[in-house]
């Protein structure tokens, strides 16, 4: 095989193993709630959203097993790949903190793949347009849920204002990570595979801005900023997620379950 | 003619006329006190349990082995708490409001399935909850179908569909583990050792020492007394473990061809009280982390509250 196609697959591989670790990632953070939430409603409500997660995931490995040369399949790659081979950007894989922080990254990120989605959906890879497709559906009603609880959590009482704030303020620094675009991103752009995740910003910015200032909320002004999660450059969390996550496949290597 | 017309006695005998008739007693009906107290109590118990039941699975979401498992489980302790939600429904139609039943589960003056109360140790325990627990729960409400109380026959049928699906799944994972390594069958006969006996005290004391079943049965809120339930789960279960290989921990347990049922030994009925009665290892922390969660939640409720009367008094301003 030429240079060049290695390159070029070993990017497309790259780029999507890294769409399949933000949604795993996020997903297995938001287990977490599945019978923690504020009620009962709520529990299945999350559920419901990281039921969406992790399908996305499982297609997004679906799809990498086969671009991969060394034929790991969907689970090998989910659960048998260390921190420094996951590819999520931090936001994912923050804890869940209260459920203000959690509304608050659900929101930022529902924001920012109802567009990034709409971009993928067009994707000249079939494959990618494809999951992408199904998955912006998805987020149009996560955004409207999401939407909804900043909202009422910006204004509403006090306590929940202060935490809502406090949530944002805590998260904003991982926010920049979402619009920079990695090297496998960046070899895959020519070819309309990927999104220009820069050119997001603007529209983001815009409807964030809205929703905030109607939940009469501040955007956070942090001069902080943390990125390298597609390096494999995690938060310290991220090692428990995966050893708790990973436990079986790795206490019983080989089997089928 | 209107009810004040009639006596007591009267309208309790028209009552057990539309039970003797097969009847589905409606919200607007009128029933004997005891009657929607005892259905209060069955219907929030039920709710319990399907919500508390959430957690012991719910235990092995984060380390589900593969994503399907994973995927799966989570659509199925979702799919227990719709369950309750349901059911809370079916009781509020009764005039119990779901914050005194859940205050009598966190003061322990309502109760919840006590197989809830065992630790769930091992992937294998998920499967076998699955093949087990929602294979017991659906004997049970196989026959609830028919229950005199209208809200609460019609949740039973739609609930019954998904535990079936749920038992499959249970079963179907528990046959990926007996065609497995030695390791995994050894984990599934020991989660088959732990969860019988817990899934046979699911259907309560023998009959004659059930506390409530005399009059359940005469207004047909139960249809099936306890030991017949219990002696239909045995007979569908033996030939589903001789399936997977695995070995029923009862050695009493064999066909009885006179009786055309699976005879079986005797319960630990000393277990099953210390384990109804508080002393299972994991009551406390089932019902601390019920209560923890709506604590923590408490004021995410009050900003809710806060906002629609907001939106409320704006849109009347507006007005």
């Amino acid at each position: 095989m030429n240079e060049a196609i290695k390159t070029e697959q070993s990017a497309l591989l790259n780029f999507v193993l890294a769409e399949a670790d933000d949604a795993l990632i996020l997903g297995q953070r938001l287990i977490e709630w599945c019978y923690s939430a504020p009620y009962l409603e709520e529990d299945l409500a999350i559920s419901n959203v990281c039921l969406d997660y992790l399908g996305r995931a499982n297609n997004f490995y679906e799809y990498a097993s086969e671009l991969d040369t060394r034929k790991r399949s969907a689970d090998q790659l989910a659960m048998l790949r260390d921190s420094r081979e996951f590819s999520n950007l931090l936001i994912h894989e923050l804890p869940i903190g209260d459920f203000a922080f959690t509304m608050a990254r659900q929101f930022v990120l529902d924001v920012f793949y109802v567009e990034y989605l709409a971009v993928l959906m067009d994707s000249t890879d079939d494959r990618i347009a494809g999951i992408a497709a199904k998955s912006a559906k998805e987020c149009d009603y996560h955004l409207r849920r999401s939407r909804e609880w900043i909202l009422r959590l910006g204004d509403g009482t006090e306590e929940s204002h202060t935490r809502l704030q406090n949530g944002l303020n805590e998260l904003w620094g991982y926010i920049p990570e979402l619009f920079m675009q990695s090297e496998a991103e960046k070899q895959l752009m020519a070819q309309g595979v990927c999104a220009d995740r820069a050119a997001l910003q603007p529209a983001w910015d815009a409807c964030v801005n809205e929703v905030l200032e109607q939940a009469t909320l501040t955007r956070p002004d942090v001069s902080w900023k943390v990125s390298g999660g597609r390096e494999g450059i995690h938060t310290e969390t991220h090692g428990y997620l995966l050893a708790d996550m990973q436990f079986l496949q790795r206490a019983y290597p080989g089997q089928q379950w | 003619m209107t009810h004040f017309e009639l006596s007591d006695a009267e309208l309790e005998q028209r009552f057990q006329q539309r039970i003797d008739d097969e009847q589905k007693i409606e919200p607007k009906d009128w029933m004997p006190a005891a009657y929607r107290k005892n259905l209060i109590r069955q219907i929030s118990q039920h709710a319990h349990s399907e919500v508390i039941g959430m957690q012991p699975e719910g235990n092995w979401l984060s380390r589900a082995p593969t994503l399907q498992r994973k995927m799966i489980l989570l659509a199925k302790v979702q799919d227990e708490g719709g369950h309750g939600l349901y059911l809370y429904s079916a009781a509020e139609t009764l005039g119990a409001s779901r914050e005194e039943m859940v205050d009598a589960l966190h003061e322990g003056r309502a109760k919840y399935a006590s197989i809830f109360n065992y630790p769930t140790l091992t992937w294998a325990d998920i499967g076998t909850i699955g093949w087990l627990v929602d294979g017991a729960a659906i004997v049970n409400q196989i026959s609830l179908q028919r229950t005199s109380y209208g809200p609460y026959a019609r949740a039973m049928v739609r609930i019954c569909k998904e535990e079936s699906f749920h038992q499959r799944q249970g079963y179907e994972s528990l046959i990926a583990l007996v065609n497995g390594s030695d390791e995994q069958k050894a984990m599934a006969q020991d989660a088959l050792n732990r969860w019988w006996w817990p899934s046979l005290m699911m259907f309560g004391p023998h009959d004659a020492d059930s506390a409530h079943s005399g009059q359940s049965m005469k207004w047909k809120i139960k249809r099936k007394s306890n030991d017949s339930l219990r002696q239909d789960f045995v007979d569908q279960t033996v030939p589903q473990a001789d399936f997977l290989g695995l070995h029923i921990p009862d050695e009493e347990l064999k066909w009885n061809e006179e009786r055309g049922h699976y005879d079986f030994g005797e319960i630990d009925w000393e277990e099953f009280a210390r384990v109804v009665n508080g002393d299972g290892m994991c009551n406390r922390d089932r019902v601390r982390h019920h209560k923890k969660a709506q604590d923590d939640g408490a004021w995410v409720r009050d900003a809710l509250r806060a906002y629609e009367q907001k939106k409320r008094a704006n849109a009347e301003k507006a007005a």
